[in-house]
């Protein structure tokens, strides 16, 4: 059954089944073991991100291929849920419709992309991606009737999935209103969507995408079109990272281009991914996992740091609280030579 | 004796088509150029907008040369590359805020020992950085494409970070020096005197680097480690050490393009690198990645287009140049002066 559910791909590594089993532990019951509207916030993050960095490592860890337009499929999922809430009214059908046209919506840019990109050598293809995601961003900030412009769209969720709907008493202390409903609504998707792509990596399609990331050449010629695998892997990432991205929207009833399409984002990903370990699917949940945690409380602790050392000159800067990316960058550059495995990798390797 | 074969050779003429195939990429500047004049109703408008077009062609190319020939001589493809734009722009602002008094002064000598102290110490703050930043963060990771693109993007992060600490979030505003402020009038077109001047220091920055490429042993053997390294390093050559020289000089442009850029924006931010990588990159793409010549011509192309479409539908500008890169890249996959063989 196990096996089953993560398809055959077990963690083969004892610490690194202890930590995923705490964190799913975690995340399954974060409304009771930490309650707060923060803690809950963060856990529901946690879960997108999974979904959104597991996307990208599909494309990355497994096909090798070098993405910088990752946000605009998050994003596009997100707006997709955002405009047909605020067309179709509140509605678990304007959800679905959403979700699932900003799933094709990004499947088919991805599609687009991956075929034009085949005309061109294969190192254009993280600049072009790079320069189509930062050309997508532009029109979404400008056309304010359309996508709330820079101030972005809040919108209403399913009664169901708010904070006024209850549907009974207190249990272990949490109110049991659409709040709890909305996080494992999140959960239970995040969870699907991870399963799924679990599925398939480590499907024949997955191994075959793995075959072409150690060597495309060897890979064609033993006889797979390696232009059909590597568009397909694109664009089963781009639909699970517009997923992810409805996911996002109906947990924070908001969408905007700070919070789905900056490149911002798109480099907390790419962190995320080599940190947590490329080319395994649980690197994926240990770097989100790490990331959010880090980014919503490692900044207090370097906050304190900073005033502990305000005596010397240039440290309290270094160690200001708002330059938690620099020290996330060395942290990068270093796992890149030194584990390019990352976390999940060290981990597995050190038992064998 | 058999009689002469029937098929005398013919001397014909190549057609038109055929021997303007090769010009096509210098011709489509003027044929953008005279679009524009044609879509664009007032001529004094079509001016100014193709002398501001032309001289952030210009300072682009003056940025993205640099990650062409590093990319052309060793495949080193430099994501971080928008850093040294930032630095460059930081330091030189710096210095000519510091150099206030000189700034203002009316003065056409001192204002230009001024632009050019902080130019120069600009470019050798990012050659400096440009020789840390391949010893550091490049050298570990020749001949892996994906490993460059991670790390140069960490690169980028840190650099970007760094300077933040160092001058703090806030963007920097900044005048112009007195001389290079206001504009002249011509033809009854308002022409600033800075776009002048920029369009004239990328002219001299193309002539000099075709010179060095094209007439000196050194350029030779840039030219030639493009087409060729291994053959290049198997008569003698040190290769590795010619392009480090080119990635010093690349990212001391790249400095250069900096300061540039931050006096024609009158602002300078962190992040601004970043932005500027996007415009890059599609100038090094449409170019032909390793083509000095392609690069220019990419460079001027976008400024044009970017220009002139801004003027006519802002929405769309940036949109344009996307679609000019698509143009481009359907009619020649490989870049319009494509340098280096499909690797």
């Amino acid at each position: 059954m196990q096996n089953r559910l993560l398809s055959g791909d077990m963690p083969r590594s004892t610490v690194l089944a202890l930590i995923l089993g705490a964190i799913l532990l975690c995340l399954a019951f974060a409304p009771f073991l930490f309650p707060g509207v923060r803690s809950v916030d963060t856990a529901a993050r946690i879960c997108i991100f999974i979904v959104l960095v597991a996307s990208y490592d599909l494309m990355l860890g497994y096909g090798g291929i070098v993405s910088f337009a990752h946000t605009m499929f998050f994003g596009i999922g997100a707006y997709g849920v955002a405009l047909a809430s605020t067309h179709m009214g509140r509605g678990f059908d304007a959800l679905l419709v959403g979700s699932a046209s900003g799933a094709l919506v990004a499947a088919a840019l991805a599609l687009v992309i991956g075929l034009f990109s085949l005309r061109v050598p294969a190192i254009f293809f993280a600049m072009i991606t790079l320069a189509v995601a930062s050309a997508v961003a532009v029109p979404v900030s400008q056309l304010s009737n359309l996508t709330g412009g820079e101030d972005g769209l809040t919108f209403q969720t399913p009664r169901a999935l708010g904070p006024a709907f209850k549907f009974g008493d207190e249990l272990f202390g949490v109110r049991l209103n659409g709040k709890l409903l909305a996080y494992y609504f999140v959960f239970v998707g995040a969870l699907v969507l991870f399963l799924l792509m679990l599925r398939v990596v480590n499907s024949p399609f997955g191994r075959v995408l793995q075959a072409i990331r150690e060597n495309d050449f060897r890979a064609e010629a033993i006889g797979y079109r390696v232009v059909f695998y590597r568009v397909a892997a694109t664009c089963l990432s781009a639909a699970i990272a517009a997923l992810a991205g409805s996911l996002y929207a109906v947990w924070l009833r908001y969408v905007g281009p700070d919070t789905t399409l900056s490149m911002e984002l798109m480099i907390d990903i790419l962190l995320m991914v080599v940190i947590g370990g490329m080319g395994t699917m649980y690197g994926a949940v240990i770097g989100a996992t790490l990331f959010v945690v880090a980014q919503n409380y490692l900044q207090n602790l370097m906050g304190a740091a900073s005033d502990a050392v305000a005596a010397v000159p240039v440290l309290p800067e270094l160690l200001n609280a708002d330059r938690w990316l620099l020290w996330l960058g060395v942290l990068f550059i270093l796992s890149v030579y030194f584990f390019p495995t990352g976390i999940v990798g060290r981990l597995r390797g050190a038992r064998a | 004796m058999s009689a002469a074969p029937q098929h005398a050779p013919k001397m014909a003429q190549l057609s038109l088509s055929d021997r303007l195939g090769p010009w096509m990429p210098v011709l489509l500047i003027p044929i953008l150029i005279v679009l524009g004049f044609l879509a664009i109703p007032s001529t004094s408008s079509w001016l100014t907008l193709t002398v501001s077009g032309l001289a952030m062609g210009m300072m682009i190319f003056i940025m993205a040369s640099g990650l062409t020939l590093v990319f052309g001589l060793m495949d080193v493809i430099n994501f971080g590359h928008g850093a040294f734009v930032s630095v460059g722009a930081f330091v030189g602002i710096s210095i000519l805020l510091m150099l206030g008094h000189m700034t203002e002064a009316p003065s056409l000598v001192l204002n230009l020992l001024a632009v050019l102290a902080a130019v120069l110490v600009a470019m050798l703050a990012t050659g400096a950085m440009g020789w840390a930043f391949e010893r550091v963060i490049v050298k570990p990771v020749y001949g892996h494409h994906l490993k460059q693109i991670l790390v140069t993007v960490g690169g980028l992060i840190v650099v970007e970070q760094l300077i933040i600490v160092f001058w703090g979030p806030e963007e920097i505003y900044l005048m112009r020096p007195e001389a290079l402020q206001g504009a002249i009038t011509f033809a009854g077109a308002a022409l600033e005197k800075y776009r002048l001047v920029a369009v004239g220091v990328g002219l001299v920055v193309f002539a000099a680097m075709r010179f060095v490429l094209r007439r000196t042993k050194i350029g030779l053997i840039v030219r030639a480690g493009v087409e060729n390294g291994e053959m290049v390093q198997a008569l003698g050559y040190r290769l590795r050490l010619v392009f480090v020289g080119v990635f010093i000089a690349g990212s001391a442009l790249a400095g250069l393009g900096g300061v540039m850029w931050g006096l024609y924006q009158e602002v300078i931010t962190a992040h601004m690198g970043n932005q500027a990588m996007i415009l890059i990159f599609i100038v090094v793409i449409i170019g032909g990645l390793g083509s000095v010549e392609g690069c220019f011509i990419g460079a001027l192309l976008v400024g044009l287009m970017q220009n002139y479409v801004a003027f006519l539908e802002p929405k769309v500008a940036l949109i344009s140049n996307i679609g000019l890169m698509v143009a481009i890249l359907m009619w020649r996959p490989m870049g319009m002066i494509p340098v280096v063989k499909a690797k």
